[in-house]
């Protein structure tokens, strides 16, 4: 019974946080909804990041390219062409003569994301541990440069507007449930474990035949693709974007929220991403004085503080997270119940 | 090419050589520490940011006891981090740990951010230190004099290193340390005091970066030194991170280079210069993972 019902509630319970989630959403007054998009994107990002360092324990600090990489392909091709030779003169002719429609520019940012991250992993996934981790954020910094100065694809260092914002409750909901749909496939399957074995012991796993880097570029390109959707369903929220807002500050917030919820569990991707989604909601609000009783007011930045500090304590004194890097379980009294039935 | 050529006079050449020698500095304080750690520590900036501020914040105060508030406060901040953050983690893999000291290069910005926007704008000026930032004229080049005191004090810190290193117990410990550190212990060296002793001494190199740096760019803002850190560790993977000597020769080189393609190349042909630097990153990590100036293959990366 146990057996049959612990991977249905994996699924169920992050699906069932994150419909919740959605409908606050659709709920929330119009300064608010945005709250609740950005932790439901979150999710769809952090829950990508998941599926590559949780499943192989490489750390990347890359991930957030090739979110940036989707959101700049889904933002640049969805810009009205009426309206893209003036503002965005610089482009290759192709991109700047077409556009498509935002359904297909999020099926496109996904491919672009994936394309990236399977030719970026094919060298990179021979590396392990710190080198992974300093060859990943280099990737980071070239990506941030070639779309900050490289005007032929994109608005360069000037923000890219006009974007249809698209991403509402329900597909920002639709969006970050297709991504744990895919994550949980993924764990589920051969491929999922085969990598995993591979975290837990490399030289075992290679012994039982496994091929390591085969199965990490697996993942890392299945990662880069739900990235780049999840830059699709960023820069359509959003509406207008500049390079710098996925870059060092979105790395940083997203692998705190992997962190803080327990980096091998697509239950702590979720919850890590919805928690620290709130925490920093809320702070950044603080920041403007908010209404509790009495009005608190932080100083600009606190949220930074805060998270920053939140996520050092986690590393130092509870590595494994909020979670305990574990997946959803029956509670223990009904799994004993269980077991003596 | 005769052009670029003919560009690089000894007017660049003497800069570039200041900015290799403070990313030198920089190299050897993270190349210390990650010897006897295995912790590379992304942090590093912003402990020269700390010092900058202090000076900046202490700015009407006599000059020998700003230079001894930065010292002092950089210094706390290092042993603080130590204690708090460095020992517990000791047994974490490389990688937490390099990501741990990304959480706290955050934190320690974003402080520095809510401390700055107390009078409402962004950055603080640190009134120039003693007058470095004037020009004399060597052979007919202006050299600022923070360029010549940045070259002398790389100089006589590497000297002193080399000397503590070479000659002294505490330096056995730590070369002791840094190739062994199991063993090491096993044959009675002193872990804690190996790493205090190697963190406090990449500390007064931060001070020592954060009195040079506010000289030459006096505006303090929280960001400050973060490019900085980001280059030298560059360097610093580049020239090999498993040697201090190899580290910091790395460290001094991409300065010195970086210092000379800016002076030699305008601006519009020098701004995927930084993909190109990342993307050297790549390459030495992936076909020589020991480093560009080390002998054969390191232990640093494992490889699949």
């Amino acid at each position: 019974m146990t057996r049959r019902l612990d991977p249905a509630l994996q699924l169920a319970v992050p699906a069932a946080l994150v419909v919740a989630v959605g409908i606050a959403a659709s709920l929330a007054s119009r300064s608010n909804e945005i709250h609740y998009l950005r932790a439901l994107v979150s999710v769809a990002i952090v829950v990508a990041i998941y599926v590559f360092v949780g499943n192989s324990g490489v750390l990347s600090f890359g991930q957030v390219s090739f979110v940036a990489v989707g959101a700049f392909a889904a933002g640049v091709l969805t810009v009205p062409t009426a309206l893209k030779a003036s503002v965005l003169p610089g482009l290759f002719p192709v991109l700047r003569d077409n556009s498509i429609g935002d359904l297909t520019s999020l099926a496109l940012a996904a491919a672009v994301g994936g394309l990236f991250a399977f030719l970026v992993g094919l060298p990179l996934m021979r590396l392990t541990g710190l080198a992974a981790g300093i060859a990943t954020f280099a990737i980071l910094e070239i990506t941030h440069n070639l779309l900050r100065e490289w005007t032929k694809i994109g608005p360069g260092a000037t923000t890219l507007s006009l974007v249809p914002e698209t991403t509402g409750p329900l597909r920002a909901t639709l969006g970050a449930l297709l991504v744990i749909g895919v994550a949980f496939a993924y764990d589920r399957s051969r491929w999922g474990r085969m990598l995993r074995a591979t975290r837990d012991d490399p030289a075992v796993a290679q012994a039982a035949g496994i091929h390591v880097h085969r199965q990490r570029l697996l993942a890392f390109t299945l990662s880069g693709a739900l990235a780049g959707l999840a830059g699709g369903l960023l820069v359509h929220m959003l509406g207008s974007i500049t390079t710098g807002q996925v870059y060092l500050e979105l790395t940083f917030i997203t692998l705190a929220m992997l962190v803080v919820g327990g980096m091998t569990s697509l239950w702590g991707a979720v919850l890590g991403a919805l928690a620290v989604s709130g925490l920093d909601s809320f702070l950044a609000k603080a920041e403007d004085g908010v209404d509790i009783g009495f009005t608190l007011t932080v100083p600009t930045g606190t949220r930074l503080v805060v998270v920053g500090a939140l996520m050092a304590l986690v590393l130092i004194v509870r590595p494994s997270g909020l979670t305990g890097g574990r997946e959803v379980r029956l509670p223990r009294w009904r799994r004993r119940a269980e077991a003596a039935a | 090419m005769s052009g670029v050529v003919a560009s690089v006079d000894a007017q660049t050449l003497v800069d570039a050589v200041g900015l290799g020698a403070i990313f030198a500095l920089m190299a050897v304080g993270i190349g210390l520490v990650f010897g006897v750690l295995r912790l590379v520590n992304f942090a590093y900036g912003q402990l020269v940011m700390a010092g900058a501020y202090t000076l900046a914040f202490t700015a009407g105060l006599p000059l020998a006891a700003r230079l001894a508030a930065c010292l002092g406060v950089v210094l706390a901040l290092t042993v603080a981090l130590e204690r708090a953050v460095f020992r517990p983690l000791r047994t974490a893999s490389p990688a937490v740990m390099l990501v741990t000291t990304f959480a706290i290069a955050f934190l320690l910005q974003s402080i520095a951010l809510i401390l700055d926007l107390r009078d409402g704008t962004i950055g603080e000026a640190a009134a120039s230190v003693g007058g470095l930032n004037q020009a004399v004229s060597v052979g007919g080049v202006d050299v600022r004099k923070v360029t010549l005191v940045a070259i002398a004090v790389a100089a006589l810190a590497l000297g002193l290193l080399a000397l503590l290193l070479a000659r002294t117990t505490l330096g056995l410990h730590m070369r002791a340390a840094a190739a062994d550190f199991q063993t090491a212990r096993l044959l009675g060296v002193r872990a804690d005091r190996v790493i205090a002793s190697a963190v406090l001494l990449s500390g007064v190199l931060a001070a020592v970066v954060a009195v040079i740096l506010t000289v030459r760019t006096p505006l303090v803002t929280p960001s400050f030194a973060l490019m900085e850190t980001i280059v030298v560790l560059v360097g610093v993977v580049v020239g090999g991170l498993d040697r201090l000597w190899t580290a910091t020769l790395g460290g001094f080189s991409i300065g010195f280079a970086t210092g000379v393609i800016n002076g030699a190349l305008p601006t519009e042909h020098t701004v995927f210069l930084p993909s190109a630097v990342f993307a050297l990153v790549v390459v030495v990590l992936l076909l020589r993972p020991g480093g560009l100036f080390a002998p054969g293959r390191s232990a640093l990366v494992e490889r699949v």
